[in-house]
């Protein structure tokens, strides 16, 4: 499966315009004993109004391909644009929701960390800042805690925070980097089903990374699977929105036959 | 999404019953010491080795009266401030250009090694060779004691922030000088606190050894020079007393200054280390 599809198929929704291209891009780290690649050869589109989950094993290189659209990390090769653009430094317009929980300023409440973002990304005025802060915090069930520091909430609450930081900036594109994987099963399940409302309702464009078949059903419009080792697309697998809903037999056909597809291989860990 | 609530909170009376034993255990043990002193110095008779508690008391008493005692400590916080803030200001530009550059790194980390084990105290005579007897002098050797150790703590701290949350600022879109003061200094200043409070440390004994051997400008002197001559006169009580005066300033600037600093700042942010 190593053939890389060409962009053209690749396109999900033909009616939306292209925001996001990723061509033949691989990424390597430099370490002791040569060059390590992470990701090799990935080509990919997203269209505005997608959610596009990257699925795959742990090690597959799904942080360092997020960090690369990010602008944190530069491919070793290939190009990735957003409007046609080569993409640069990183910026508010690529708003990344990241695994761990220390992404939120411990020196900032939970409201001062919302607040300083937006003044200094959407360059608002404190007063406007902190309005639409407060909206956001409320929006992601925080209303009681915007006058705590962050060490004093749970982890759940901290990746709310952050959520709300990422949205309230109003990215043309979302990234998020398995927000939930260090999270309880349950804590897991109502963030995605809340985080999916969120999405909706403000029609969010994502990218999203996850090792986790029913999360990436749920959140997302389209899968695409990698390989691991280095990470290189497997499959893509469209979402219809009636598959979204957990119990039914449209969502567990999907989750079986993306199972089937990416984790076919009985030594590979089912996540 | 749902409201989700505070769990609710009781009262703490347990904790706060802990800290005020361990007030009173402190109090007990100052006690039991002081009287210990008294009885033994009772016991020796001789004023001019140790002399008693309420000797040195008395001393200390006039020492203040007369106006002497607070001159020289005003003189040594002076100089102590002047060279304190020289060597966190000089500690800032060396971390700031370690931070920038790999050479810059390179050669932070190669003086910190080289000077930082050095003691302030022995770059005296080379102070004194050239600057003369007198306050640049002191400020010199302060300037060492301060320096190596905030430098070292200050690019510790830097180096020691989490990747995420780097990446988290610089996805806001910041850089250059609103970075490092908005993002790196902060997230950096739990080590920077404790880098603080060693150089201040440093200093404050940097310079009572210094002015206890510079005995020599009598009108400039500070606390190590009231000492000095106090014990050339054989006046031991006062000798005690300005031992006492530094003890009690150490105390107040570390459990004062640096407690509620490090109170409203790193415990507030929990990023206290213990
Ligand atoms: N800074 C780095 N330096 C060297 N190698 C790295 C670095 N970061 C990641 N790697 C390597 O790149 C590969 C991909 O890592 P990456 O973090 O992107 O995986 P992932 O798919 O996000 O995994 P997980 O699901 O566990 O988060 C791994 O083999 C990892 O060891
Ligand atoms: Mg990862």
């Amino acid at each position: 499966m190593n053939v890389a599809p060409r962009l053209a198929d690749l396109a999900g929704d033909a009616a939306s315009p292209t925001l996001l291209t990723l061509d033949r891009v691989s990424i390597s780290y430099p370490t002791r004993d040569g060059t390590l690649t992470a990701v090799e050869d990935v080509s990919l589109a997203l269209s505005t109004g997608e959610r596009l989950v990257l699925l795959g094993p742990s090690g597959c290189g799904k942080s360092t391909l997020l960090r690369a659209v990010g602008g944190f990390l530069k491919p070793s090769t290939g190009e990735i644009r957003i409007n046609g653009e080569p993409i640069g430094a990183p910026s508010p317009d690529r708003m990344t929701v990241f695994q761990e929980f220390d992404q939120l300023l411990p020196w900032r409440t939970v409201l001062g960390n919302v607040r300083y973002a937006l003044e200094r990304g959407r360059s608002l005025s404190r007063r406007e800042a902190e309005a639409v802060a407060r909206g956001w915090l409320k929006r992601v069930g925080l209303k009681n805690f915007v006058d705590a520091f962050p060490h004093t909430l749970s982890g759940g609450m901290k990746q709310r925070v952050a959520i709300a930081r990422a949205f309230a900036l109003e990215p043309a594109l979302l990234l998020m980097d398995e927000p939930f994987a260090a999270l309880d099963a349950l804590t897991r399940r109502q963030m995605q089903d809340e985080l999916l409302k969120l999405c909706e309702e403000t029609g969010s464009t994502a990218l999203f990374v996850t090792h986790g078949i029913d999360e990436a059903i749920r959140v997302g419009t389209r899968i695409l699977a990698l390989t691991p080792h280095p990470g290189r697309l497997a499959a893509t697998f469209d979402v219809p929105p009636g598959s979204r809903t957990r119990g039914t037999t449209a969502f567990a056909e999907l989750e079986q036959k993306i199972q089937q597809a990416v984790f076919a291989d009985p030594e590979l860990d089912h996540g | 999404m749902a409201d989700i609530t505070a769990p609710k909170l009781s009262d703490a009376p347990a904790l706060r019953r802990v800290f005020e034993q361990t007030l009173w255990r402190r109090l007990v043990i100052l006690a039991a010491f002081a009287l210990a002193w008294e009885l033994y110095a009772r016991w020796l008779d001789n004023a001019l080795l140790l002399p008693t508690l309420g000797a040195t008391l008395s001393a200390l008493w006039s020492a203040i009266l007369s106006g002497e005692l607070p001159n020289r400590t005003l003189t040594s916080l002076r100089v102590l401030v002047t060279g304190y803030a020289l060597g966190v200001g000089i500690a800032a530009v060396f971390t700031a250009l370690a931070t920038l550059s790999r050479w810059g790194n390179e050669a932070l980390g190669l003086l910190t090694s080289m000077f930082n084990p050095l003691p302030a105290i022995a770059l005296l005579p080379i102070a004194l060779l050239w600057f003369g007897v007198g306050t640049p002098s002191l400020v010199f050797v302060i300037v060492h004691s301060v320096l190596w150790p905030v430098a070292l703590a200050c690019h510790a701290g830097f180096r020691a922030i989490a990747p995420t949350l780097l990446m988290a600022g610089r996805n806001l879109g910041l850089s250059g000088g609103r970075f490092v003061a908005e993002i790196l200094v902060p997230a950096a200043f739990p080590q920077i606190l404790s880098g603080l409070r060693i150089g201040w440390a440093f200093a404050w004994r940097t310079l009572i050894a210094a002015e206890l051997v510079f005995g020599v400008s009598a009108r400039s002197g500070g606390i190590g020079w009231f000492i000095y001559t106090n014990r050339a006169q054989l006046e031991t009580a006062s000798v005690f007393a300005g031992l006492l005066t530094v003890i009690l300033i150490g105390l107040l600037v570390e459990s004062v200054v640096f407690r509620s600093l490090t109170r409203i700042t790193v415990q507030r942010w929990g990023q206290e280390r213990t």
